[in-house]
Order: structure tokens, then sequence, then C-alpha cells
């Protein structure tokens, strides 16, 4: 295995076949799962946990859009996440304070409509800049735009976690 | 010449020999064997023709012990040697069982797990759980004419590290060889996606004796992934009888009846005459409550169905909390369920099954016994794994369902590993010293979704040792949690720069309380801000002890070559306003001061690393600068 896309035999690119990376997981799970090993040696029992373990470890890592972001620039050296030379732009800020405000509003007073209403705004947002990062991973080999629009996806995907968070806590208290 | 083969006795050589391989569900209330033979999963009998065996274990005064429908007939009469729902106690400490001077049992607290002390001296709850296995293991090797190659045994999905790890250590001592620890719902799934051949995004919805989980599987030719599971491991059937058994005991002070204190033998009786109703009322509008107590007092009441519902309500409300983040967790919509499946005793009350039927807004699947599907489902399970050719090859993806995590400073838990996790995972995680010269670091391994470590539940303590004294900061701990098929969890540390290790199998260490356990998921979300705070704050402090420390350790070096006096003077005063906040609970005005003093220090450190480089190109090796 070179890296989690030759694992499953995609490409290495940020477009991919997700019915295929779901087939494949499966297709290595049940050839090296550790249920298939439960008579055999133990040589053979560690082998086939290690490769059952990175195959759980590469399916989370390429199922999530985030994930696979940070993953394709750390093959490139670029960590997204301590990344300090790029600025995300004032309007982005702008954006993620706005929806923090209307976040904490709606916690105050406890509409779950207005959360549900933002998380599909931020979803919406979400769907944007995946397709900008086909295009500047997969077209345009731009790995600062990448960079850029990989931060904000960790950024959104917070906001959206806590907003998740708080949908939860209201209806649990209904 | 060639030579003759010859096997050890006992070990077939012929390979398509069958091998015999059980499921077994160790219940609360009660425990089934179950087997695959001619292709399909059947359900054990003993000789009179029971499938259930009460988990009911009696201890007699001649060193004899019995097990099932007979102890069940000595429940009333000799409550103290005869423990029922030995479950309830796998795994815990006494402190994590709430209402225990209600129950008719001496307990003795162990480090780690109670005890029940018996006329045949204190027993764990493995050994009595174990007791229960011995049985149905004799059951199956009579039925079945041989010994078995090993055993399925089931465990709710939302056990702990430390409820699994008990249950494999009974299985043990009862001789069965545990070819896998099966979360229950998943067992389920298997019995019902197996006959039914489905396809899809399906519920389990499990509610037994004592525990209740919820796990969201798909199905896709023949693997079986878990997307979320939840649950509560102190809710369940026994929870409806303790509210029947309270209105009986209300009722009777209505009238006039003395009922306090009530005896052992008093109290064990009425609760068997409050299950008794509870399942009267599932077919019935009303059931008859009679008795006599002790004391003489005669109990005679009518317990109508409205009335029954309306006390359990909130029981029944309860569940549906865990259903919700299940979903939530797998990130799916009721309109994507294909189908919900009903397992558990439980879950034959109408009251139950219309919440459920509600919330999912479609029919339940309940053709399939409530009570023996997860036997049923164990039991291919095991033909799989021993080895057993089968038509229907199947994969289960099971998950974890509690994350792992590791104090650190400032009594905050660090996830490692989250919940919902597919097993087996792996994951390691890089710590490092947090004072100068440290060559010690205690880690201790916590389960659960809390912030602060005390809300989580702890799980083992260890201590690696012999780390080389380097400054705070340098040395590279890293920290690798294991998590098998089983769901057992081993950590192992290793320091980087000196290859010191320290490898352990977590085994059940401390408790928590009552409420922590049952409540753990549930308060994490509901406590969310408060635990916002009090992390900020624990935060905050770390941050600020850390600076103090690193400033302080500087000033030694070469504060007094470096600083003019009131240079020196000036930090040292932002140090003292420091620390004097760090007493306090201002997370903010704590913050605020570390800032201060980062920007007081601005200078020295300028000064400091213009040093450092200076020695670097006078032609010194970089690693020896103490930056």
């Amino acid at each position: 295995m070179q890296n989690y896309f030759s694992l499953f035999q995609l490409p290495q690119q940020f477009d991919i076949d997700l019915a295929l990376l779901n087939t494949n997981y499966r297709v290595i799970q049940t050839e090296s799962h550790p249920d298939r090993f439960v008579t055999a040696t133990s040589a053979k029992k560690l082998s086939s946990m290690q490769i059952a373990t990175t195959a759980n470890e590469a399916y989370q890592t390429l199922k999530n859009p985030a994930n696979r972001a940070i993953y394709l620039l750390k093959l490139q050296n670029i960590d997204a996440i301590s990344e300090t030379n790029t600025v995300l732009p004032a309007t982005f800020l702008m954006q993620q304070m706005e929806w923090r405000e209307t976040l904490e509003d709606a916690k105050q007073a406890k509409d779950i409509n207005a959360l549900n209403l933002l998380l599909s705004e931020m979803r919406a947002e979400t769907a944007r800049l995946q397709a900008n990062l086909v295009d500047v991973f997969d077209k345009k080999h731009d790995l600062i735009a990448a960079t850029d629009a990989t931060r904000k996806l960790i950024f959104i995907d917070k906001v959206c976690a806590d907003v998740s968070k708080s949908i939860a806590t209201l209806e649990d208290n209904l | 010449m060639a030579l003759l083969q010859i096997s050890e006795p006992g070990i077939s050589t012929a390979p398509h020999q069958h091998k015999l391989a059980v499921g077994i569900d160790l219940g609360t209330t009660n425990s089934l064997v179950a087997t695959v033979r001619s292709g399909l999963s059947s359900v054990l009998l003993d000789e009179y023709g029971h499938a259930l065996l009460p988990s009911i274990v009696q201890y007699l005064a001649n060193d004899d012990i019995i097990v099932g429908h007979e102890a069940q007939v000595q429940q009333s009469l000799d409550p103290q040697n005869t423990i029922l729902s030995a479950k309830r106690f796998m795994g815990r400490g006494l402190k994590d069982i709430g209402d225990y001077a209600h129950l008719p049992y001496k307990f003795v607290d162990k480090d780690g797990m109670l005890q029940l002390e018996t006329r045949a001296g204190a027993k764990s709850p493995v050994e009595i759980s174990a007791e229960i296995l011995k049985i149905l293991k004799a059951r199956a090797e009579q039925t079945l004419g041989g010994e078995l190659v090993g055993a399925v045994i089931t465990v709710p999905a939302y056990f702990d590290d430390a409820q699994r790890q008990a249950t494999k250590d009974a299985a043990r001592l009862a001789g069965l060889n545990v070819l896998r620890l099966l979360n229950e719902p998943t067992a389920a799934a298997v019995a019902y996606g197996l006959d039914n051949a489905s396809e899809g995004v399906y519920v389990i919805y499990d509610l037994g004796g004592g525990t209740f989980d919820i796990s969201i599987l798909r199905l896709s030719k023949g693997v079986f992934e878990v997307l979320a599971t939840n649950g509560d491991s102190a809710l369940g059937g026994d929870d409806f009888d303790q509210r029947i058994f309270c209105w009986v005991l209300e009722q009777l002070q209505a009238i006039g009846a003395k009922v306090t204190p009530l005896n052992a033998s008093d109290t064990r009786m009425l609760l068997t005459k409050a299950r008794e109703a509870k399942e009267w009322l599932s077919e019935h509008m009303s059931a008859q409550i009679t008795s006599v107590l002790s004391n003489g007092e005669v109990v005679n009441l009518t317990l109508n169905s409205q009335v029954f519902m309306g006390m359990t309500q909130a029981l029944v409300t309860k569940t549906l909390n865990p259903t919700r983040r299940a979903m939530r967790d797998a990130d799916l919509n009721i309109e994507d369920v294909k189908g919900v499946v009903m397992v558990g005793g439980a879950t034959r009350m109408p009251q139950v099954r219309k919440a459920v039927a509600e919330y999912f807004k479609q029919e339940l699947l309940t053709n399939l016994d409530p009570d023996k599907v997860v036997a049923l489902g164990a039991a291919i399970q095991a033909n799989t794994l021993a080895g057993n050719r089968s038509e229907n090859e199947l994969l289960l993806l099971d998950v974890i369902p509690l994350s792992l995590g590791l104090e650190t400073i400032g009594g905050l838990a660090e996830k490692v590993i989250h919940r919902n996790s597919t097993l087996p995972v792996a994951r390691a995680q890089e710590f490092t010293t947090y004072k100068d010269g440290q060559t010690a670091m205690s880690i201790h391994v916590v389960q659960g979704e809390r912030e602060l470590v005390s809300d989580c539940r702890s799980l083992a303590r260890f201590e690696l040792r012999g780390i080389p004294p380097m400054v705070a900061g340098a040395a590279r701990i890293r920290i690798t949690f294991t998590v098998d098929a089983d769901g057992l969890l081993s950590v192992s540390a290793r320091e980087q720069t000196s290859g010191i290790e320290s490898n352990i199998t977590v085994k059940p260490s401390y408790g928590l309380s009552e409420d922590e356990i049952t409540t753990m998921l549930k308060s994490s979300f509901e406590k969310a801000s408060f635990d916002k705070e009090s992390r900020a704050l624990a935060e905050a402090i770390v941050d600020a002890q850390s600076i103090l420390e690193a400033i302080n350790s500087a000033l030694v070096q070469d504060g007094d070559v470096l600083l003019s006096a009131q240079e020196l003077a000036a930090i040292e005063a932002e140090m003292q306003a420091l620390r004097e906040l760090t007493a306090k609970t201002d997370s903010h005005a704590i913050t605020q001061a570390v800032n201060a003093l980062n920007h007081a220090t601005e200078a020295y450190a300028a000064k400091r690393m213009d040093v450092s480089v200076n020695k670097a190109l006078a032609g010194q090796n970089l690693n020896e600068i103490n930056l």
C-alpha cells in the first residue's frame, strides 16, 4: 500500500467514486477482518488485525470530505490544520461570525427551526466548497487555493458540529 | 516410507466435520443457548423443554449451587443467597449501583468490582454469571453430543470496557472458549437479516430486562455495518416492575396497611407479582395483584393498563433520547429506515411498541420471538467464526459505543478514539512532559463523552517510568489505544526519543456513580455549556502554569545577565499577578494576564533567541542549545 487511495484502488484526487470506495472497503474487510481468523495462528491474527485497522482508518479518512482534503494535502507535505501562512479572507471570517451569532441567538431562544435552517444554509456552503475543492485540487492543481478551501471546510464542519449538538440538546429537553 | 499421522485424542482430522459452536445470550433476566444445525439456527431446550434459563443463582448450605427455575422458586424464601440480575453488577463497583439499599443482598465493596456475601462466601458477579454459563454449556454439550469448539457470548452494545471484560472473564471461568463478544442488537440483526434477505438501513430497538440498546445498521450483500449505537446500560424491564412495586406500596399505604419496614422476602415477592402483572397487561386490559405479606397484611389490587401506561410513560420516553442521538450520529432521517426490529422481552409491552412505531412512522418487525432472537443470531455468528462453511457468508462490522480517552493536565479528558468508530481500531496520540526533568508520567485511561475526567468512567491507571530528563515539552510520548473486534481495549505507551515502553490490557479499576454511568452520554449534551466553561478555566490554568514554569526556568538560567533590575521587576510583577489569578475561577482574566505576561517578556525572549543563534553560528551543536 502506497497510500489510502491506492489501498482502495482509487485515483489520488478529491473527486472520488464513493460507491467504489464502499465496495472496495467491504472487499478488504471481507478478506482481512479478525472474524475470518478466529481459529488461525496468532501471527495471522495479528496481521489481520493490522490490515483491518488500517482499512478502517483509511475508509474514514477518504469518506469524509474534510478529512480527505486534509489527507491529500498531507501527501503533499502540507499541514492544513497548523497552516498559518495563509490568512482566510475577511468576508469568510465575517460569515463565520454571523453563523456563530445566529447559533447563539437560536440557542438562547431555544429555536430548533432556526438551528435547522442554519444547518441547511451551512450544508449548502459545504457543497459549494466541495465543488470548489474538485476544481482546485483535480483540475487546477492549485495547492494554495486547495489549502484555503480545506481550512474553510474544517471551520464550517466545526460550526456544523456545534449546531447539531445544540439541536440535540434542545430536542432531548423537549 | 511415509509416516502415519495420528491426531490428538478428541481432535478430528476430518476437514469437513461440523464444529460444535454455540451462541449464548447471557441476559439480565433470562439466558439462552442456541446453535446452527443443518443450516438452521435453533434454541436448545433443557430436559423439561424450557428454552429460557432464568438468570438466577442460589448458593445452598451444602455447597451446592442451583441455577434457573429451581432457584427462581427460592427467591422469596432465601433472598440473600439467591442472586437475580447479576448482569447489572458486572464490571461495577458498589458506588455505581444507585439503589442497592433496596436490594436484598449483602454487598461487599471491592476495588474494581463489588461482591455479594452469600452463605458460600463472597461471590463476584463474574463468578455468579459463570454458574449460569456452566449450565448452558452443559446443556449444549449434552444435546449436541460433544465438546464445544467455542461460543459467541452476547453483551449489550452499550456495555463499556469493564463490563465486556467481566463478561469474557465469566465465560472463561465457565470453561468456554470465547470466539467473540457480540453486541446483542447486532446479533438480532443477523437473525433477522438472514431470515429476510434484507438490504438497507435497519434499526434494532433492544429493551431487555436491565439494559437498553439502540443500533442502526446498514445491511448490504452479507455485510452488516453498524453505523451508530447508543443506549442506557441501566434501563430495562426491571424498571417497569419497580414502578408497579412502588404503586402497590402507595395503594397499600393509602388504605392504611402497614408496609414499612418491608422485609427482603416481601420485597422479592411483591417484585415478582409486579413482573407478573406487567406481563399480563401486555395481553389484557387489567391485572389482579393478590398476596399476603408476612405481617398478615392482605394485598388485593387491580391495575388497569391505562394506569400502568401512565406510571411508565417516562421510562418509555427515556428510550427515545438515545434513539434520536443514534439517528443523528448515523446522519440519517426517519425516511431512510427500512425496518425497525424489536428485541428483548420488554418490547412486548404495547406502550413501548406504540411509542417506537410512532417515532419511526412505520410498522415494527416482531415476527421473531424477542426473547430468542439474540441467541439465534449469536449462534449463526458462532457457526461462521468456528469455520463451518455456510452459504451465507456474512461479515459484521461493529463499532465502539463510548469514546476512549486520556486524562490530561487540568482534569480534562482528551478523546483518542471517538464513539461509533468501526472495530478494530487503533489510534495513537502524542503527549509531552509538563515539567523540566520529568521522568515519569501517570497515564489515566477513561471512557465516556464528557469533557472532564471526573465525569467519565475511569478504566485504568498506569505509569510510564524512565523517561530521560528533558526540558518540559521536549519528550515525545506516543500512547496507542487498540480496540479489538470484541470491543476490548489495550493501551501501550512509548517515549519516542528513548524507546521506553509500557503495555497494559485495561482491566476494570475505579468506578463512577450511578448517575454518571446511566446518563453519561445524555448529560454530555445537556451540560455542554457548563463543560465548556470549566474546560476553558482548566485550560487557562494549564496555560498559565506552563508559561510561569517556562519563564521561571529561563530567569534562573540567564535572567540576571540579560535583564536590567527594572525589566526583571516588571516581569516578576506580571508573574505574581498571574499566579494570584490561577487560584480564582475567572478564565477570561487568566487569559488576559497570560497575554500581558507574554507581552512583558517579548524583548527578553528575543534576547535569548539572539544568544542561542549566536552560539549556533559559533559552531556549537544545535541540539545542545536550550532555546
